[in-house]
């Protein structure tokens, strides 16, 4: 499988969350979700752009999991259920 | 099976009657086994769905209204009321990883090393994520012909269809044990293993899941 172009759009807005509150949701990797739904998802669920979507789902893959969302805890539990919803296996965390 | 493709915003796909069949009882199975608490009736599930009239008979299977109501009667009455408002608030006793291997994986716990932040997050999101998985499966059975046929999704159908399929293959991940090699067992996987059945319904949902996400894309 190749790479896709790995072009990271950071909102800055997530930067300055990240300073205040560092929780942040992992999504973790699973062999039966499908790789194109869970970057239609990550597309879905946060808006992001289909690159960045398929390097964070490329990452899940490769790496284990990845770091799909960052800011408060209430936020993070909020995407950690919303992605639960759709049959991510997704964690919150506190990134120290 | 040629699969979904884009049809406006939602997509389209045709079924044979017997693949209409599967995938009514494998998504009907998940529903049951995911709205199994009595609180689903009560809190139902405005996501997504279609319509009660449609509804192909789930709620009638949970052991709700009737045993609610002899409770109260009973010295067990307060107990309900408290039930009940703990329904209504989107409250549920339940604190702990399911032992179901199958509601484990599809109601996971938030917090990998934390049981006690776990058990808090379980207790105030297990009753909604549960109704909104059942919400996708009633959207499900009340899109697809019962006998086969062409079935057409609005892009929220879609969705719901998306989450109700992957929550299935999800659960025939758990049966089948399907790892990262799943490709190198399935081919030393003897044909009489009691899971060669499910192999095949398997991978026929994960390219028609497959269809659906590159219609919605």
């Amino acid at each position: 499988m190749s790479v896709a172009p790995a072009e990271v759009q950071r909102p800055e807005t997530d930067q300055d969350a990240v300073l205040d509150s560092p929780w942040v949701t992992i999504v973790w990797n699973d062999p039966v979700n499908l790789m194109s739904y869970v970057t239609y998802v990550f597309r879905t669920v946060f808006g992001y752009a289909k690159p960045k979507a398929e390097k964070l789902m490329l990452d899940v893959h490769h790496k284990g999991k990845a770091v799909v969302s960052s800011g408060a805890r209430e936020a993070m539990e909020r995407d950690a259920e919303t992605l639960h919803g759709y049959g991510l296996w997704a964690t919150v965390s506190h990134d120290s | 099976m040629a699969g979904f493709r884009g049809a406006g915003r939602g997509a389209t796909a045709r079924f044979a009657a017997g693949e209409a069949a599967i995938i009514r009882s494998l998504v009907s199975q998940v529903a049951e086994l995911v709205g199994g608490g009595a609180e689903l009736a009560e809190t139902g599930s405005g996501d997504a769905s279609p319509g009660d009239s449609a509804r192909p008979g789930l709620a009638d299977e949970a052991p709700g209204a009737d045993r609610d109501g002899a409770d109260r009667d009973g010295p067990a009455g307060d107990r309900a009321a408290a039930d009940d408002l703990a329904a209504q608030l989107g409250l549920t006793d339940d604190s702990e990883l399911p032992a179901d291997p199958i509601l484990a994986r599809l109601l996971p716990d938030a917090y990998a090393d934390d049981p006690q932040a776990s058990g808090e997050f379980r207790r105030y999101t297990e009753l909604s994520l549960r109704s909104g998985k059942v919400a996708a499966a009633q959207t499900v059975l009340a899109t697809i012909p019962a006998h086969g046929g062409r079935v057409r999704l609005s892009e929220p159908e879609a969705q719901a269809w998306l989450r109700a399929l992957n929550d299935v293959r999800l659960s025939l991940g758990v049966i089948l044990s399907v790892t990262d090699d799943f490709e190198d067992q399935l081919a030393g996987m003897p044909e009489d293993d009691p899971r060669a059945a499910y192999v095949g319904v398997y991978q026929w949902l994960a390219a028609l899941q497959d269809s659906l996400v590159g219609a919605l894309s």
